[in-house]
């Protein structure tokens, strides 16, 4: 009777760490895709500010042809990507060229004079910013998460119920995280 | 990063309870003298009614007494994009749930605070002349020290401690000015209590009655003052994790002390929310108990000494090596020893500003929030029109030209 009465305790014992293990997995997934929301809230805000910038540039800019050329090609990739690792590719090439055009723009004193260049100018390092910082938030609810479903006993749990290892968001290149120096000293 | 709000939750603590316990003796003490043995129970009622009456408004209506104090203006991203976007950069970097509230205040002296009990319901107020001088990494670094003390609950801490100071400065001042000015009233209890014969307790009540209602606003400001130094510090540490970028804060920090404007509506009290004390003209470099913030120059030496990286273990080994200290601003037991944050690159290099160039910024940012109209001449000039203007035409002084409104 009483080995009977053990047995018990220790199924729902089981059981209860069982489902505790698994809502810890479906929260942790949960906060890995509304960090994912956040990254991609910021990301599509750069595609709507390009063709403003492209826009208003071009006047100035006719010299630089492949320049400009080169955000929108960018532009367009990172618009078509759908996985986290192709984003992050894409991602990473147009932030790339942005960083590239805004060395040229240094050779246009007009152009850093114009009001709404700079107020563009403004709104798109902002938004790099908060991608670099939601990218931050992200990385660290996927390590979280991965963690979680390779260890032991949560990694069978993971198994059992299909939940699956996320990827990381992460800038190609280490030339594409340095940021252009430029020199004011001229 | 919720465990340090926990760990130094503990130490504040301690000092708020110090703070507790001298607002409860005085209670006692007097309460004791005026009313005998039985009295000093009620004393401490009285004491402690006194701040929960005090907490109760602070807590509902606290933010907007101090916006209202300092006279700050609400804004909208209209009126400041950059600021307006470094607030939403920082929101995001240090996961706060909801983004404050900006709020401007038009004044010449740079400095900045945040306010708010909550996080959901906070608010970061600006003065014009810090959007003047500091460029973006600096502003980040400013706004990201503000964000860092509404996410450590500092404005909740301070507030209830800033709360009970009041407490303890209004208790003993009444009753020091009442034992001078009223001999009559005190005789009168003194008597009273005689004839049931507790006349010797009661002169020792008195005594240490005085002596404590004079000691205690002293005892009070320094414990007060202790909580808020090391606030200042884990506020500093917060910005140099959130904006990854110590340097702008460090920049920032070295062109507050050259301000030489004390600023307007704040005082003792209000002091501790400022990013820098508002009531000194220059940054001291000396430390001092009876300061709301630690020296400025320690606190950029600290910052500039974060060589490996960005994140609180960082600010610790630097916070370590400029105090010559062993004791750790946070403890070993919340930190991941593994964190590793790397420090990025400046966004934009900047030439400083002539002063004659900041005051005109100062001017014509003052000038921006109050709604005057700009409107650029073809001779160079920029004509500034104030709102109150009412004709449709107005002529440039400088090439006569009219323009039309």
């Amino acid at each position: 009777m009483s080995a009977f009465a053990i047995f018990i305790i220790l199924i729902i014992l089981a059981g209860l760490y069982l489902v505790s293990n698994y809502n810890s997995l479906v929260r942790l997934r949960n906060q890995v895709k509304n960090a994912w929301s956040q990254i991609d809230v910021q990301l599509k805000r750069r595609h709507d500010l390009i063709p403003n910038l492209i826009e208003t540039v071009k006047g100035y800019m006719s010299h630089e042809r492949e320049t400009l050329e080169n955000i929108t090609n960018a532009r367009s990739q990172a618009m078509k990507a759908s996985t986290v690792a192709e984003k992050a590719k894409a991602e990473s090439a147009l932030s790339g060229a942005l960083g590239r055009f805004n060395v040229v723009v240094e050779n246009y004193p007009d152009l850093k004079a114009n009001q709404n260049f700079l107020a563009l100018q403004e709104e798109l390092t902002s938004t790099e910013n908060k991608i670099s910082f939601a990218r931050q938030n992200y990385n660290d609810q996927v390590l979280r998460y991965n963690n979680k479903i390779e260890m032991f006993p949560s990694n069978i749990i993971a198994g059992m119920f299909n939940f699956t290892k996320e990827d990381f968001f992460e800038i190609e290149t280490k030339e594409e995280r340095e940021v252009p120096k430029v020199d004011f000293g001229k | 990063m919720w465990e340090i709000i926990r760990a130094n939750k503990r130490k504040s603590f301690l000092l708020f309870a110090g703070l507790g316990i001298v607002l409860l003796l005085l209670g006692y003490l007097i309460g004791g003298y005026l009313f005998g043995n039985e009295g000093a129970p009620l004393g401490i009622i009285a004491a402690v009614g006194l701040w929960l009456i005090l907490s109760a408004v602070s807590y509902f209506s606290g933010s907007k007494i101090i916006l209202g104090i300092s006279k700050a203006r609400k804004i909208t991203k209209r009126d400041h994009p950059r600021l307006f976007n470094v607030v939403e950069e920082m929101t995001i970097a240090s996961g706060l749930p909801k983004m404050p509230d900006i709020y401007i205040i038009n004044e010449p002296a740079p400095n900045a605070f945040a306010t708010g009990i909550k996080p959901e319901n906070s608010a970061v107020a600006v003065t014009t002349g810090l959007l003047a001088i500091l460029n973006r990494d600096e502003l980040q670094g400013v706004i990201a020290h503000e964000l860092g003390h509404i996410k450590n609950r500092d404005v909740l801490l301070m507030t209830f401690a800033g709360v009970m100071l009041g407490s303890i400065i209004m208790i003993s001042d009444v009753f020091i000015r009442g034992m001078f000015y009223s001999g009559h009233s005190t005789d009168r209890y003194r008597n009273r209590s005689s004839k049931n014969g507790g006349g010797s307790a009661q002169v020792l009540f008195m005594i240490l009655a005085l002596l404590f209602a004079i000691l205690s606003p002293i005892l009070a400001q320094l414990l007060y003052f202790a909580i808020s130094r090391k606030r200042e510090y884990l506020a500093d540490a917060s910005a140099a994790r959130f904006t990854r970028y110590p340097e702008g804060l460090a920049s920032a920090l070295e062109k507050l002390a050259q301000n030489t404007y004390p600023l307007k509506n704040a005082n003792k009290v209000t002091a501790a929310f400022y990013i820098v004390n508002p009531l000194t003209k220059k940054g001291r470099s000396l430390s001092d108990l009876t300061s709301t913030h630690p020296p400025i120059s320690e606190r950029i030496r600290i910052l500039r000494n974060m060589m490996h990286g960005a994140g609180f273990l960082d600010y610790q080994k630097a916070y370590m090596k400029i105090k010559r200290s062993e004791k750790k601003l946070i403890p070993d037991s919340v930190m991941n020893p593994d964190e590793k944050i790397t420090i990025r690159k400046p966004q934009e290099i900047t030439a400083p500003l002539s002063e004659k160039k900041v005051q005109r910024k100062v001017g014509d940012l003052m000038m921006t929030f109050n709604n005057f109209r700009f409107i650029p001449c073809s001779c160079g000039l920029t004509l500034k029109i104030p709102p109150e203007y009412r004709k449709d035409k107005v002529r440039c002084p400088k090439c006569g030209r009219i323009h039309s409104l």
